[in-house]
């Protein structure tokens, strides 16, 4: 089970507000990084389980969860899922934080597009 | 063990047939189970296509079972095949492309087809049925490069798929044999109201009308009626009627009337084959809903597993329009004969109507139309025939019933038998809905919904649905229901008001904290709430906190669903320039904007703008922003007025133009719209904004409380003045009473109703100094508000991080995990 995660920049800790989301383009990927309360960053990919997808960036973020902007689903920020009574799940991706500088780690798996969705 | 299996074979892969195998499944493990279906998807909520075709569902959202589905139970299952015949002989079932597969039993399942009128030119293009995603599709397809429309038949499909054709932007005109529309589920008087309120859905109609032709070249042009008419087209849906789908049956040599002829038990003419759904004929009744089916499955589940069952009898149906803003409901018996005591209400000022049969006493029937809340009760009453007594009397048609809960225990849900079918369009019995309440500790409708499919398709269940739920918890019902504003909190709107106030609370964060929220961060509910609340009380302190706005208000524009967003710039009064007209013409091809479009309001909306852009877009149309996406002022919409026109007693265009100035950035509970006319033509149509304003010959009269939205409401008149001072004193009045009480998400028509109109117009008119208090509140808060995208373009900072992109580059490290 050997996975090689690549991490790519993605600025600085201050790019980030509390609270909020933004999106990040990576090789042609868009990925939604959330900045929580307690420090903690959190990526996800930046498209909403809901059937109807749209971007989960700009939802509302609460503790560990983030509320998707469009539909109201909540969605826990570390494992992706999303929380009942509604069903789905996000893939994830690590965050490395080091002297302020952000990146985000991408499994080689993610070029081939491997869906989101259970 | 698995080859001691018995081979069931199911023909037709739609919602009988799969709802049946689903009972199996439940009942026993003892089949080995093929399904075929001609349609190239799994299983699909049929009911719902009204819904793809309006554009409120995806195909995606309507599947039942998904491919998934049919694995994980082991079940063969062959699309896009259809079943040629079944041969008795040598038990085997044979497809149309040759394959045959042995069967022990047999269950056909084909439905219905829809019925195409046998008229010269049925068969030309442009002429479609309305059954599967297929027809759905071409619809679509048809609705974006032809205009008119005709569909013929005026039954709940016609009229369904109508309104769908309206929505997408034809031109429909429904054709109907019959002087009235659905007379099958409704009496005369239902169905003059129907028509009244399709029509201003806008639906055409030709009444009494037979179709004798389709006229046209290869493609339809018109139709031809029996009176020599015609009626021009470019598209027509066949909804006369649907027959049952019997080819199967009738060449392998089953007996066919209308329908596959069935038993009690399902069983058909022929040995171990049954038939489910719409195909068959039961006791001389072939049926066109769901209902019948889940209950024709039941039995035949049961029967097939050899399991005991009662006999199916028959289904008493009730109808439901799934037609937003269209409440129809009838059930039994709803045209009256000699043998009939009648009792009717109709309300035309409320637009309502009621109306129940009774039969020796007994209750027969009933429609109702405009407020369907004594649907469940009197759908089930009408099932049992039940006997007229003063209380249900009183219950039904007593109007004003303020929680008189003794009243209530006799129509409720409690003496239900637990295998009735409550939700009919997906078969859910009471006995799951008690069971997933208990078992899995569930309290809310959705949480029901989600767990067992009640209330997810046509919505007619939910008021039993709420019953149940009701019954169930009892007590536990009652302080869940007097819950708080969310889920992390106990308090009401009122109390948490009050406390902000009386502890001096300042932040979201102190509220959640002090007043012991459950969930620390609060949810996508509360926050927005606090948040506005906050700022009521605290206009100038209150610091706004971005991160508890919803998107559109945080970055001040409206987030499409493919994540891009709208920018509607200010036109007070709804008047323009051409200087600003060329700007947002240049504008708009600069940045490509999608779609020019002229709201509801009399503003122009820029729709598909990238979020990148939102910065540069606002700077280089440079005007301010028009606040379609915020609670607050949305706009004033005005008519020509004095200014032009000959009938105009004011000056509407400058006086809506002067309110918009007064009142925008204002945070309010909710959105807010007003408008303003010259004359009581009401060309501004005053009766659906929140304040509504039409002059008169020496003054203005102000009404308060319309809407025109989900839950329609007429403006309530407030007041008449006489100068133009008093008709902004009193706006600003009644604006601040309103941001003071209103709860968030409340718009005034609900509003008005919670508080009482004379309490308003107790507080703003009668108290003088209450008015002159609210005034200075209102100027007070007036005077904190900004301009929020000049504001975005000052603040470099937050236009980078809030608007700006941050890209990835190459990989800087591997690890390996
Ligand atoms: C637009 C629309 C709206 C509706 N709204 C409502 C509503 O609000 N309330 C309500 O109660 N009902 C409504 N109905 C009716 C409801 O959908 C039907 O009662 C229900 O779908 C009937 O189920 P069925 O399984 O008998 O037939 P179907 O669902 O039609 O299933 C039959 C299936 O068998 C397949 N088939 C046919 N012949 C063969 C063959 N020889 N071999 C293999 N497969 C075959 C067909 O392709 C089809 O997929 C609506 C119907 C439509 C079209
Ligand atoms: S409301 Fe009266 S004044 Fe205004 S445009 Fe209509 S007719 Fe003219
Ligand atoms: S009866 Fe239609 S959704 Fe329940």
């Amino acid at each position: 089970m050997n996975k090689t995660v690549k991490y790519y920049p993605a600025g600085s800790l201050e790019d980030y507000y509390v609270q909020m989301g933004r999106a990040v383009q990576i090789e042609g990927h868009e990925i939604a990084v959330f900045r929580t309360t307690s420090g903690e960053l959190y990526a996800l990919d930046n498209r909403s389980p809901h059937p109807k997808g749209g971007p989960l960036a700009e939802g509302m973020v609460s503790g560990h969860f983030v509320y998707d902007p469009l539909y109201d689903w909540k969605i826990d920020l570390r494992d992706g899922f999303v929380q009942a009574p509604d069903h789905g799940e996000v893939r994830t991706h690590q965050v490395l934080i080091e002297e302020g500088t952000v990146s985000i780690g991408m499994s080689s798996g993610h070029e081939q597009g491997i869906g989101t969705s259970l | 063990m698995k080859a001691d299996r018995e081979k069931l074979i199911v023909i037709g892969n739609g919602m009988a047939g799969i709802s049946t195998v689903e009972q199996i499944l439940k009942l026993s493990g003892s089949y080995d189970i093929t399904v075929f279906g001609s349609e190239p998807h799994p299983n699909y909520n049929r009911i719902m296509l009204s819904y793809v075709l309006e554009g409120s569902k995806t195909i995606n959202d309507i599947i039942l079972n998904d491919l998934n589905w049919y694995e994980d139970h082991g079940i063969k299952l062959y699309t896009d095949t259809t079943v040629a015949r079944i041969d008795s002989e040598t038990r085997r079932v044979i497809t149309e492309d040759g394959a045959s597969v042995p069967y022990d039993k047999v269950i056909i399942a084909t439905g219905s087809n829809p019925l195409i009128l046998p008229i010269p030119g049925c068969d030309k293009q442009g002429v479609v049925g309305f059954r599967n995603i297929e027809d759905c599709n071409q619809m679509i397809e048809a609705a974006r490069s032809y205009h008119s429309a005709a569909v013929i038949g005026g039954g709940l499909l016609g009229l369904e798929a109508a309104k769908g054709l309206v929505s997408l932007g034809m031109q429909v005109t429904v054709v109907h044999l019959m002087e009235d529309l659905m007379e099958r589920q409704l009496d005369h008087q239902a169905a003059l109201m129907l028509k009244d309120e399709l029509e201003r859905q806008g639906i055409g109609f030709a009444m009494g009308k037979k179709t004798t032709e389709l006229i046209g070249g290869k493609r339809v042009e018109g139709l031809r009626f029996s009176d020599g008419t015609e009626l021009a087209c470019d598209f027509v849906v066949m909804a006369a009627g649907i027959k049952p789908n019997t080819g199967v049956a009738k060449v392998s040599g089953i007996a066919v009337n209308r329908g596959i002829i069935v038993d009690d038990f399902m069983r058909t003419s022929m040995h171990h084959v049954y038939a489910v759904g719409e195909c068959n004929e039961h006791r001389g009744i072939c049926y066109g809903l769901v209902a019948p089916l889940f209950e024709q499955g039941n039995v035949l589940a049961k029967h097939i597993c050899g399991v005991a069952t009662q006999p199916y009898e028959g289904s008493v149906v009730s109808t439901k329009l799934k037609i937003s803003g269209v409440d129809v409901f009838s059930a039994g018996e709803f045209i009256e004969g000699p043998m009939h005591t009648v009792i009717a209400a109709q309300n035309d000022w409320k637009h309502t109507y009621k109306k129940i049969l009774l039969q020796d006493g007994k209750i027969a029937g009933a429609v109702l139309f405009g407020d369907v809340t004594e649907a469940a009760p009197l759908q089930k009453l009408v099932k049992e025939h039940a006997l007229m007594t003063d209380d249900i009397y009183n219950e039904i048609m007593g109007g004003g019933c303020c929680g008189s809960s003794g009243a209530k225990k006799s129509l409720s849900v409690e003496t239900m038998a637990s295998e009735e079918i409550v939700c009919g369009c997906n078969g859910v019995t009471k006995q799951m809905i008690v069971e997933a309440i208990t078992e899995q500790g569930l309290t809310t409708v959705e949480e029901i919904k989600a767990c067992t499919g009640a209330t997810r398709s046509c919505g007619g269940c939910k008021p039993v649905v709420e019953q149940i739920l009701q019954y169930v918890l009892g007590d536990g019902f009652q302080t869940e229901s007097k819950q708080g504003i969310c889920g992390c909190t106990k308090l009401s709107r009122d109390e948490i008001v009050a406390e902000i106030r009386g502890k001096g609370l300042k932040t979201i964060r102190e509220v959640m904290n002090v007043l012991e929220w459950s969930h620390p961060e609060g949810c996508s509910k509360c926050r927005p709430a606090l948040n506005y609340y906050l700022g009521m009380v605290y206009p100038a302190e209150h610091e706004d906190e971005k991160a508890s706005r919803f998107v559109n208000e945080r970055l001040h524009a409206n987030i499409q669903k493919d994540g891009t967003y709208t920018v509607v710039p200010r036109m007070y009064g709804g008047v323009t320039t051409p200087e600003d007209l060329k700007r947002i013409a240049d504008v708009s091809l600069k940045y490509d904007v999608k779609v020019v479009k002229v709201t509801g309001g009399q503003r122009l909306d820029l729709i598909g703008v990238k979020k990148e852009d939102l910065p540069k877009v606002w700077e280089e149309l440079d005007m301010p922003s028009g606040y379609a996406y915020a609670k607050s002022l949305r706009t004033v919409k005005t008519c020509v007025g004095s200014q032009f026109c000959r009938f105009g007693t004011q000056d509407s265009m400058a006086m809506g133009a002067l309110l918009e100035r007064k009142f925008e950035r204002l945070d309010f509970p909710a959105k807010f719209k007003m408008a303003v006319n010259g004359c009581p033509r009401n060309c501004a149509e005053s009766c659906t904004k929140d304040i509504g304003i039409v002059g008169n010959d020496g003054g203005w009269e102000i009404f308060v409380g319309g809407n025109g939205g989900i839950k329609p409401r007429i403006a309530d008149s407030f007041c008449k003045v006489k100068t133009d001072q008093e008709l902004v004193d009193i706006c600003g009045a009644v604006i601040q009473l309103y941001r003071e009480t209103g709860k968030y998400l409340e718009r005034t028509s609900e509003w008005v109703e919670r508080m009482g109109l004379e309490a308003i117009q107790a507080a703003v008119l009668e108290d003088e100094e209450q008015r002159m208090q609210l005034l200075e509140r209102n100027n007070f808060a007036l005077q904190q508000v900004e301009e929020p995208w000049s504001q975005v373009l000052r603040e470099n900072a937050t236009r980078r991080v809030m608007y700006g992109e941050v890209n990835g580059d190459a990989p800087h490290n591997k690890l390996e995990v």
